[in-house]
C-alpha cells in the first residue's frame, strides 16, 4: 500500500503529537506514525503521566499521616497495589484515547507500526495490517529517548527494572535501591517509600539532583533523608548479582556497607535519545557524539526535508521542550520564519516538595560570571505556606543587579511546579523585579513569594525584614 | 587490540563521510598507509593509518558519517592474543599500551602562523555585536548550526517572545535593538524603530550599517513550473560553501578592480626554454607557475596586499608569510589550494607543487589545510578565453589576480608596430586598506616583473 502526505511524523509522543496537530490547524495533510494504539509517547505511556498519577497518591498518603499532628488521625493506610495500578492505567488510557480522538477529528492519518527510512522523501511502516510506503514533502522526527543502559547494571533478572518496569508497579518490594539521584529515581524513589519500600539511593555525585541550585534542593533532602532508608552520595555502583533473595549490590565510594542486598533495584541514570531510526543511514541526517540528530535553530537536520524535535534533537529531554520545538519545525515548514529561542525552559521535580526552576541559576550565574543579585523569601514567612504546615519552601529570583532584570526563578516548595510558570512568564517578557513587585497577587496563595521575593530584592518586603544594604 | 579512529582532520572539520574505505579484515597495515578516503565539506582527505597491524575488524562502510574519534577499525597488535594459550601465535608481544599513538595521530599541522579568519566560517555580518546570537534572522537555511548549544553567557536581549518574533520576520538581530524599557526591555515600537532607522541609513547614505536588514532576507521564489519543464537538484556542498564564502566576501570586501597589460614575449621564450627541464622534475611550466612566483615578490614588497582587516579589534594584521592560493576548477566547482611560502621557492619547486595541488583538487583528495592560509589568490582564465573580468577577493584576503587570454597584438615599439604577445591582468582589491594609487603600483611593478623576469632574481 503506497500512501502520500505533506508532513510525515515518526514518534507521537508529545513532541510528535503537538506537531500533527498543529501542522493539520494550518491546513497541511499530516500522516502520524506510531507503534503505539493511541498517540502519546513515553511522556503518557511511561514517564509524566503515570508517574504524576502514581505521585498524586503518593501526597495524600503522607498527608493522611501528617494529619495526626493536626488533630486528625487515621489508621495506617492499607495499600491495594492492583487497584492503585488499576487507578494509574485508567488516567493513562484516559488521556491517551483523548489525544487519538483529538487526532481523528483533526482528521490526522495515524499509522501504528514501526517505520523505517527508504530516504529523505519516503519511508516504510511495517504495522500489523502489513507494510506501508509513504512519500512525504517534510518529516519531523520526534522519537523521543529511552532509559540509559550501562554494563555494570546489566543484569537479566525481574528484580531490576528501569523506569518503564518501575511505573508498571510490579508489587511492592521489601527493599528498593534507586540507582540515580536525579529526578526520575527520586520520583519513583517516593512513590516505593510511601507505599511500604524501604529505599535507599545511590548517586555518583556529591548532591542530589545535579544542576539544580543547592539551596532549592535542601528542603528535599531534609524531608527524604526521613522517607529513605539511606540517601549514599558520591558512590557508585560496581556490580550487581541475583541471589536466592534479592540483587547483592556493590558499592564503591562513601559508604561503609559495601554490599547490599536488595528486593529490587531501580536503575534511572539518565535517558539516550533514539537517534538509531533504521533507514536513517539512507538521509543526510547528522547524528551527534551524544547521539542526538543534529538540527539547525529551526528544528532542520542537515537532510532539508527532515526535521528532528524533542529528546532526539537534545538536551533538555522535557516533554514541553518537545512540544515548543514541535510548533517552530512546523512553522518553518510552513515557510514561518520561526527558530527555537527560548529564554527559559522550567524543569520540575515532581517530589514532595517540588522543585522547580528555570533561566540562569544562582550556580550558572557564578559560573557564567553574570553579575547578579539573588532574592529569596523563605516560605516561613508565607502565610498560605504556614495555613498547610509546609513552611519549608523557597523563593528565589536571580536578577540583573543593575537593572533588576529576572533572569532566573527558583522555586522549592510544595506547587513549586505550577508556581513557576509566572517566572518562565517574567523571563520571557524581560520583566524586572519591580514588574513583579507591581503586580497584585492573591492573597493568601503561595504565588505571593514571587511578589515578595521582588520586594526583598528592595529591601522593602512586607513580611521579611531585610533592609537593603546601602 | 588497537583501536584506529579517525584523527583531526584540519581546522574547522569534524566530520565526514566515508567515500571508500581502504582496507578489510585480514589486511596488514603499515603505519601511514592510507586506510580511509573521507569526503568533507570542501575536500575528500586520503586518511593515513596511525597504526600497524592486521586487521581485526572495520567499523565503517562507504556512506558512513563519521565524527574525528569515531573507530575505523582495529588491528591485532599481538598482545591480545587470540584467545587463552595460543599466544604463541603471536611473536611480538607488543605492551598493551602501544595503543596510545592512535590518539595521536594528526596529520602535519602547518608550522606557519594562519591568517586570523577561516574562509569556511558563516557568512555572518560583524557589524553586529554579537555574532553568536544571530541565527535568529537565518531564512530556512539547511546548514545546520548547533542546537541549544548557544547557552551563550552573554545576557540574551530582553525582549518578549512576541517581539522577538517581528524582528525575526522583518529581520533585525533582535540583540542590536537599543531597548527603552525599564531593565532595557525592547518593545514592539523599539524593533520599528530600529528597522525605520536601518532602512533610513541605506536609503540615504548607502552605509554599511544596513546589518543585513532586507538585504540577506530571501525573496520568495517564483513558480518557474508555470514557463515549462525544470530540474531541482541538491546544492552540493562546495556550491553551498563557495556560494556562502563568496557572498560574504562580496558583500563585506569593497572591491576595486583595476586592469593592465604585461608583455609576455620575453617570459614565452623563456618558458619554452627551460619547459623541458622543469618536466623532468615532474612539473609543467606554466604562465600560472610563473606568475606565483611573481606574485610572492609583489606581496614581498607591498606589504599592504599581505594583509587582512580585523574591524572588531580596529585592528590590520599584517602577515609575515607568503602562501599565494591558485584557483582551480574541477567538475565539482571551484577550489583554490594554497602554495605556502612561496617566496622561498623556486619557480620549479613551484610549478611541480602546483601539479600536485592541481592533481588533488581535481581527484578530490585536497585537505582542508592545503587549502587555507592564502595571502593573496590568483586565477588564471586565460586557459578558457576572455579579455578581462573581475574576480571577487577571496576574503580574509584583500587581493586577487585575475589572468585572461593572452595574445599577439601589434605593439608601438621602436617607432613601428611590432608583434607582441600581450596577457591581460585584472587586480581586484579591498578598498579599506588598498588605495588605487597603491594597485597601480603593485599592477604595475607586476607588469615589470613578467617584462623584465630579470627583476625577480634581481630584487625578489
Amino acid at each position: 500500500m503506497a500512501q502520500t502526505t505533506q508532513i510525515a511524523v515518526l514518534g507521537a509522543g508529545p513532541g510528535g503529537y503537538a506537531a500533527a496537530f498543529y501542522a493539520a490547524d494550518l491546513g497541511m495533510q499530516v500522516t502520524l506514525i506510531d507503534e503505539e494504539k493511541n498517540p502519546g509517547g513515553v511522556c503518557l505511556y511511561r514517564g509524566c503521566i503515570p508517574s504524576k498519577a502514581l505521585l498524586h497518591v503518593a501526597k495524600v498518603v503522607d498527608e493522611a499521616a501528617h494529619a495526626s499532628k493536626w488533630g486528625v488521625t487515621y489508621g495506617a493506610p492499607a495499600i491495594d497495589v492492583d487497584k492503585l495500578r488499576a487507578y494509574k492505567q485508567g488516567v493513562v488510557d484516559k488521556l491517551t484515547a483523548g489525544v487519538g480522538s483529538v487526532a481523528k477529528l483533526r482528521k490526522v492519518n495515524y499509522v501504528q507500526g514501526r517505520a523505517t527510512l527508504t530516504g529523505p522523501k519516503s519511508l516504510k511502516v511495517t504495522g500489523a495490517s502489513g507494510d506501508t510506503d509513504i512519500q512525504f514533502e517534510h518529516l519531523i522526527l520526534a522519537t523521543g529517548s529511552h532509559p540509559t543502559k550501562i554494563p555494570s547494571l546489566a543484569l537479566d533478572s525481574p528484580r531490576m527494572m528501569d523506569s518503564t518496569s518501575g511505573l508498571e508497579l510490579p508489587d511492592v518490594p521489601k527493599s528498593l535501591l534507586v540507582v540515580g539521584g536525579g529526578y526520575i529515581g527520586l520520583e519513583l524513589g517516593t512513590v516505593y517509600a510511601t507505599i511500604g519500600s524501604k529505599v535507599s539511593v545511590v548517586e555518583m555525585t556529591g548532591g542530589l539532583l545535579p544542576g539544580a541550585d543547592r539551596d532549592l534542593v535542601q528542603p528535599l533532602e531534609k524531608r527524604l533523608k526521613t522517607l529513605f532508608a539511606s540517601i549514599m552520595l558520591n558512590t557508585k555502583v560496581v556490580k550487581v548479582a541475583e541471589e536466592k533473595d534479592g540483587i547483592r549490590v556493590t558499592f564503591e565510594g562513601d559508604v561503609t556497607e559495601k554490599e547490599q542486598l536488595f528486593d529490587r533495584v531501580l536503575v534511572a541514570i539518565g535517558r539516550r535519545p533514539n537517534s538509531k531510526v533504521p533507514g536513517l543511514d539512507t538521509t543526510r541526517v547528522k547524528v551527534d557524539a551524544k547521539g542526538f540528530i543534529e538540527t539547525d535553530p529551526q528544528r532542520r537536520t542537515a537532510e532539508p526535508s527532515i526535521f528532528a524535535i524533542g529528546d532526539v534533537a537534545g538536551e533538555p529531554m522535557l516533554a514541553h521542550k518537545a512540544s515548543h520545538e514541535a510548533r517552530v519545525a512546523v512553522e518553518a515548514i510552513a515557510g514561518h520564519k520561526a527558530v527555537f529561542e527560548p529564554q527559559a525552559i522550567p524543569a520540575v521535580v515532581f517530589t514532595d516538595p517540588e522543585i522547580a526552576w528555570c533561566g540562569l541559576t544562582e550556580a550558572q550565574a557564578k559560573e557564567q560570571g553574570v553579575d547578579v543579585e539573588v532574592a529569596k523569601f523563605p516560605w516561613g514567612a508565607l502565610s498560605r505556606a504556614i495555613t498547610v504546615d509546609r513552611p519549608e519552601g523557597l523563593t528565589k529570583l536571580v536578577l540583573e543587579k543593575s537593572t533588576g532584570r529576572v533572569l532566573g526563578v527558583g522555586i522549592s516548595g510544595s506547587g513549586a511546579g505550577e508556581l513557576i510558570a509566572e517566572g518562565v512568564l517574567a523571563i520571557e517578557m524581560g520583566a524586572s523585579a519591580e514588574d513583579l513587585k507591581m503586580v497584585i497577587h492573591p492573597h493568601p496563595t503561595l504565588s505571593e513569594s514571587v511578589m515578595e521575593a521582588a520586594e526583598v530584592f528592595f529591601g522593602q518586603s512586607t513580611h521579611v525584614f531585610k533592609p537593603k544594604r546601602k | 587490540m588497537i583501536e584506529f579512529k579517525v584523527p583531526e582532520l584540519g581546522e574547522n572539520v569534524a566530520s565526514g563521510d566515508v567515500a571508500k574505505v581502504l582496507v578489510s579484515v585480514g589486511d596488514t597495515v603499515e603505519k601511514e598507509q592510507p586506510v580511509l578516503e573521507l569526503e568533507t565539506d570542501k575536500a575528500t582527505i586520503e586518511v593515513p593509518s596511525s597504526v600497524a597491524g592486521v586487521v581485526k575488524e572495520v567499523k565503517v562502510k562507504k556512506g558512513d558519517k563519521v565524527q574525528v574519534g569515531s573507530v575505523i577499525f582495529t588491528v591485532d597488535d599481538g598482545a591480545a592474543g587470540n584467545g587463552a594459550g595460543k599466544a604463541a601465535a603471536a611473536p611480538a608481544p607488543a605492551p598493551a599500551k602501544a595503543a596510545a599513538p592512535a590518539a595521536e595521530a594528526k596529520p602535519e599541522t602547518q608550522p606557519e602562523p594562519k591568517a586570523e579568519a577561516k574562509p569556511e566560517s558563516k557568512p555572518d555580518t560583524k557589524v553586529l555585536p554579537m555574532p553568536q546570537r544571530q541565527v535568529a534572522e537565518a531564512p530556512p537555511a539547511p546548514a545546520p548550526a548547533p542546537a541549544a548549544a548557544t547557552a551563550s553567557s552573554l545576557m540574551p536581549a530582553a525582549a518578549s517572545p512576541a517581539v522577538r518574533r517581528l524582528a525575526r520576520e522583518i529581520g533585525v538581530d533582535i540583540n542590536a535593538v537599543p531597548g527603552t524599557g525599564p531593565a532595557g526591555r525592547i518593545s514592539l515600537e523599539d524593533v520599528k524603530e530600529h528597522a525605520r532607522r536601518i532602512l533610513s541609513s541605506v536609503g540615504s547614505a548607502g552605509s554599511p550599517a544596513a546589518g543585513g536588514l532586507a538585504a540577506r532576507a530571501s525573496r520568495p521564489m517564483p513558480d518557474f513550473t508555470k514557463w515549462g519543464e525544470v530540474a531541482r537538484e541538491p546544492w552540493s556542498n562546495i556550491r553551498r560553501v563557495t556560494s556562502e564564502h563568496l557572498s560574504y566576501s562580496w558583500n563585506t570586501v569593497p572591491h576595486v578592480t583595476q586592469f593592465d597589460k604585461a608583455d609576455v614575449t620575453a617570459l614565452e621564450e623563456l618558458r619554452k626554454k627551460y619547459k623541458d627541464q622543469v618536466v623532468k622534475a615532474g612539473g609543467n611550466l606554466t604562465v600560472t607557475a610563473m606568475l606565483v612566483k611573481v606574485l610572492a615578490t609583489a606581496l614581498q614588497k607591498f606589504p599592504q596586499f599581505n594583509a587582512s582587516i580585523d574591524p572588531d579589534r580596529g585592528e590590520i594584521i599584517y602577515k609575515k608569510y607568503v602562501n599565494v592560493g591558485v584557483a582551480v576548477d574541477t567538475d565539482r566547482g571551484l577550489l583554490v589550494p594554497v602554495i605556502k611560502d612561496a617566496s622561498r621557492k623556486n619557480i620549479t619547486q613551484i610549478a611541480v607543487e602546483l601539479q600536485q595541488l592541481a592533481e588533488k583538487a581535481r581527484d578530490r583528495k585536497l585537505t582542508v589545510d592545503e587549502m587555507s592560509g592564502g595571502s593573496m589568490s590568483l586565477s588564471n582564465l586565460g586557459g578558457i578565453g576572455g579579455t578581462y573580468f573581475t574576480p571577487i577577493v577571496n576574503w580574509p584576503e584583500v587581493a586577487i589576480l585575475g589572468v585572461s587570454r593572452g595574445g599577439t597584438e601589434p605593439v608601438w615599439k621602436n617607432n613601428q608596430f611590432e608583434p607582441r604577445q600581450m596577457l591581460p591582468l585584472s587586480l581586484s582589491y579591498d578598498h579599506r586598506v588598498i588605495d588605487g594609487a597603491d594597485a597601480i603600483r603593485f599592477l604595475r611593478w607586476v607588469v615589470e616583473a613578467i617584462e623584465q623576469p630579470f627583476l625577480l632574481s634581481l630584487i625578489g
